[in-house]
């Protein structure tokens, strides 16, 4: 028989104005085993603490009952509590008397009487809780970022700052991402590539940074502390130790049409490439897609040109195998395709262009040379509309339900360039509204409108024509003045929405980390742990977990830094012990737990049992205690009950619901 | 291949040229058109208030005989065709509605939406095919720069309609490619011609429908199609440069047929 003490919290009036707390103390005292019962106005201050460390050794306690808030607010707090006192912090349960009771109940008696229920419940628990201690497994020093943009460069950056070695996977052939091929960033202004080519170069240059370009993750194993990852190293045709990067070859190839996809098409490139002049590494690539060679075997020009022999035709896929004590999600976003929105008629006319096509349009190594021409017939524009939330807030199925936060502020950037460097050109935004949270950010809007003279119009644009004089006739509301404008525009620019990259969802399967239903990556707690995947050892940087610009961007990028750090400080890690096993006997073989473990912390062998005297050869399940999370999914699908989680067994369970049902 | 057919008023009247060569073409394709015995005019626009029967019953009773036949409806109009498929769409999907109308109507069944209402074009596109359409076509439109003309009423409600993308259509512009003509895009083929307003105020419809033969003019259309005859009546008041025809009329000649 436990000797079990129950503590009743008040929670200032948060529980002791709706629970009776000492009527629920004097109702539990009577249960079998209680031997204390008391009630205290704050259970969790340090005099609080004391009070049940002193019950626990006055009153030999075996199992302690807090009635208080959720254990997920201080179930550590009070384990730490009752190990301080000498007794296994897993024989202490909390009865959540406020989230459960106080906060949804009104009628004092009847929360008093849920109160009591569910500190029953808890003491029936207790009765059956068995100490548990946790195992350790050792952390492998060395971090993986998947994802070479602004957030992967940072997290690596910082990681490797503090002396841990950190390898970049980047599927395209260089690191740099979207920022990459932005022109001015708001609200300083200042270069993109001004401000982050540094940083590529000094990925580039740390000696704890190793960059994995044009190569993808092709299988993750292992768990927390000791992942097992393949990489696969696309062939690029090219032998990365050999190329210098002199571009020659990229100069003498015949084939010149191909899409150039960092200036998102609106020029071409050869099929022999390298993405723009401040790539890191600066290596060719070969676009297996287009190269003669690599399709008919007649060409062979750059093999010709190259002085140092690095052009390889007959180079395949590679596969590497590291292990990393950390992963570190880095993905990024895209805009949306606007195939379902053409009202806007932006497969119609050239002259209709995304946000990010004219980051490129006015960008010095953009296709105009950094002169906004119209792509049609390389005019002047003179009058141009923006459109905002194309695809953002939408709730007709055809777009996102999410505001992707950075186009307003993009627009006013755009719109503030635009009539600073051709003052003859006039500017209209239509938006639903004007979002301009962060530092500096509404003032940056602001002098978009008042010294810049933006025409901002309230109202979204119903549809935008093309004419045949080769204008756009752009159809919208102008909500604030009550009427429908036709506005005819040379230029027609979309905010398209920003979602996860395509590559999110095959990752997250690998990783075993959970989305949303947008396929942004999940945090462990919106609130608290915003850099965290809620699977062990899994972090989450910058666009990944939700639309982000760049200030915000970086700074989850160096959170998500020094949670890793933390964690590669560990030279070993506990465990959570309350963790499924199988019992052997039990277990058919069926694979029902397999199938729903979401960790794959579940394993099948064959094992030999002596059964009535013969020795049978059985297919039976094992748990590795340090992938399993605890979740139980298993203990439910196992038929035959083989399955039971240490700290939450069926038994305990049961008998909570039995306490509960005896009332 | 049977079919029930629902010509509606206007192919009676207005558009016979509509209804002619839509029964040519069909018979020439192989399909057998079965003109209900009792239908009813359909009222002309699809009543929104949810709690108005009395003008949805005559598509009800047209939905009732084919089903009855055992046989899909096939429509021309874009009045009548938007009617009655928002009207089956009504029956197979509002259970208040059709616990009112078998009320009223009290059939020997009650519809069970089996019947499916197909718009002519729906059935050169799924039925026969717009590949296997070419190859019977002998009198190619080659050269000929053809607007296709949707209005509002064949595509929205998209939901319901479900015949194409109501932004981005291209059912009619396949099936120009189909009779060897080139298709012309121009922003306002499924923009509003104007519609009943003719009657009330025509100088309105035909502002409208100016804009539209302009901008199909002015991306240098020869010919505009439509499948409606109140489309085709406002493009006509606005007087463009272009002939506006049904497009059964250029898939009669397409096809070869003589009597066209």
């Amino acid at each position: 028989m436990q000797r079990i003490g129950v503590f009743v919290c008040h929670c200032g009036t948060n529980i002791a104005a709706t629970v009776d707390v000492k009527a629920v103390a004097e109702a539990l005292r009577h249960e079998p085993g209680v031997v204390v019962s008391e009630e205290y106005q704050y259970m969790c201050s340090e005099a609080g603490q004391e009070l049940i460390k002193n019950a626990i050794k006055e009153n030999a306690l075996t199992g302690v009952v807090v009635c208080s808030c959720s254990p997920r607010m201080h179930e550590a707090t009070f384990r730490k509590t009752v190990a301080a006192a000498g007794l296994n912090p897993y024989m202490l349960e909390i009865a959540n008397i406020r989230e459960q009771v106080s906060w949804i109940h009104k009628n004092i008696e009847e929360a008093t009487e849920k109160a009591i229920i569910l500190g029953r419940a808890a003491i029936a628990k207790v009765h059956l809780n068995a100490p548990l201690t946790a195992g350790e497994s050792p952390v492998v020093k060395r971090a993986l970022v998947i994802g070479g943009g602004i957030a992967g460069i940072q997290t690596a950056l910082d990681i490797a700052e503090a002396g841990f070695e950190v390898d970049i996977v980047e599927k395209n052939p260089t690191i740099g991402g979207k920022m990459t091929q932005l022109d001015k960033t708001f609200p300083t202004l200042d270069c993109a590539a001004c401000i982050l080519t540094p940083k590529m170069v000094d990925c580039a240059q740390n000696d704890k940074i190793k960059i994995y370009s044009y190569s993808e993750v092709s299988e993750v194993k292992g768990f927390v502390g000791n992942f097992d990852v393949t990489i696969k190293r696309k062939a690029r045709y090219v032998d990365e130790n050999k190329c210098t990067g002199c571009g020659l070859c990229t100069e003498k190839c015949p084939q010149k049409k191909v899409p150039n996809e960092f200036n998102l098409g609106l020029d071409n490139r050869r099929a022999i490439y390298i993405p723009f002049a401040q790539a890191v590494p600066k290596i060719a690539t070969i676009d297996a897609d287009y190269c003669t060679m690599l399709k008919s075997g007649k060409c062979g020009v750059c093999s010709k040109v190259c002085t140092v022999g690095a052009i390889d035709y007959k180079q395949q896929d590679t596969y590497v195998n590291e292990k990393y004590g950390a992963i570190v999600v880095a993905t990024g976003f895209n805009p949306i395709k606007l195939d379902k929105y053409d009202e806007f008629a932006y497969s119609q006319s050239a002259d209709v262009i995304t946000s990010l096509e004219l980051e490129r349009l006015m960008n010095a190594a953009g296709p105009n040379g950094g002169t906004l021409l119209r792509p049609s017939d390389k005019k002047h524009p003179h009058r141009i509309a923006f459109i905002q939330c194309v695809g953002s807030r939408c709730d007709d199925g055809k777009g996102k339900s999410y505001c992707s936060k950075i186009c307003c502020m993009y627009t006013a950037k755009h719109a503030m360039l635009i009539r600073e460097k051709y003052p003859d050109t006039e500017v209209y935004v239509f938006y639903i509204d004007v979002r301009t949270p962060g530092k500096n950010f509404d003032e940056f809007y602001r002098r978009a409108v008042e010294e810049y003279g933006v025409n901002y119009v309230k109202g979204m644009v119903g549809k935008v024509l093309p004419e045949p004089d080769g204008t756009l006739t752009v159809r919208a509301s102008d909500l604030l003045n009550g009427q429908q404008l036709n506005l005819s525009c040379d230029l027609v620019v979309l905010a398209a929405a920003i979602e996860p990259d395509n590559s999110a969802r095959p990752l997250a399967t690998m990783l075993t980390a959970s989305m949303d239903t947008n396929d942004f990556f999940t945090e462990a707690h919106p609130k608290l742990r915003p850099v965290e995947s809620p699977t062990a050892g899994i972090f989450l940087s910058g666009a990944c977990q939700g639309p982000k610009d760049i200030p915000e961007t970086v700074s989850q990028a160096s959170a998500c830094a020094a949670k890793v750090i933390g964690l590669l400080a560990k030279n070993t890690l506990k465990g959570n012990p309350c963790v499924a096993h199988s019992n052997e006997l039990l277990c058919n073989g069926c694979s029902s737990c397999e199938k729903v473990c979401p960790y794959g912390a579940i394993s099948y062998s064959d094992k030999e049992f002596r059964i009535n005297g013969k020795m049978v050869t059985r297919r039976v399940a094992s748990v590795n205690p340090a992938v399993c999370q605890g979740c139980g999914a298993c203990t439910v699908a196992c038929p035959s009950g083989a399955m039971d989680l240490n700290g939450f067994s069926n038994s305990q369970i049961m008998a909570e619901v039995d306490a509960i049902c005896k009332w | 291949m049977t079919y029930s057919y629902y010509p509606g008023c206007t192919l009676k009247t207005k558009a016979k040229e509509l209804d002619r060569s839509a029964r040519l073409c069909a018979e020439a394709l192989g399909a057998n058109l079965r003109e209900l015995d009792n239908w009813q005019c359909c009222g002309g626009a699809y009543t929104a208030s949810s709690d108005e029967i009395a003008t949805k019953l005559s598509s009800v009773r047209a939905l009732l005989e084919a089903e009855s036949r055992e046989e899909d409806i096939i429509t021309l109009c874009s009045a009548c065709h938007n009617v009655l498929k928002r009207v089956r769409n009504d029956l197979t999907n509002d259970a208040n509605f059709a616990f009112k109308v078998n009320n009223y109507v009290k059939p020997e069944k009650p519809f069970e939406g089996k019947t499916k209402v197909i718009h002519f074009l729906e059935f050169l596109r799924d039925e026969i095919g717009f590949d296997n359409l070419r190859e019977k076509v002998v009198n190619p439109f080659t050269g000929k720069k053809i607007a296709a003309y949707y209005g509002c009423l064949l595509l929205r409600p998209s939901g319901v309609m479900d015949m194409d993308d109501p932004e981005n259509p291209k059912i009619l512009e396949d099936f120009i490619r189909a009779i060897g003509g080139e298709p012309v895009m121009y922003p306002y083929r499924n923009e509003c011609c104007g519609g009943y307003v003719a009657l009330e105020d025509k100088s309105a419809t035909v502002k409208k429908s100016e804009k539209i033969v302009a901008s199909a003019d002015g991306f240098g259309a020869d010919i505009i199609i439509t499948a409606c005859p109140l489309c085709l009546y406002n493009l006509e008041s606005a007087k463009g440069e272009s002939e506006v025809k049904y497009f059964t009329e250029l898939l009669a000649v397409a096809l070869g047929i003589k009597e066209a």
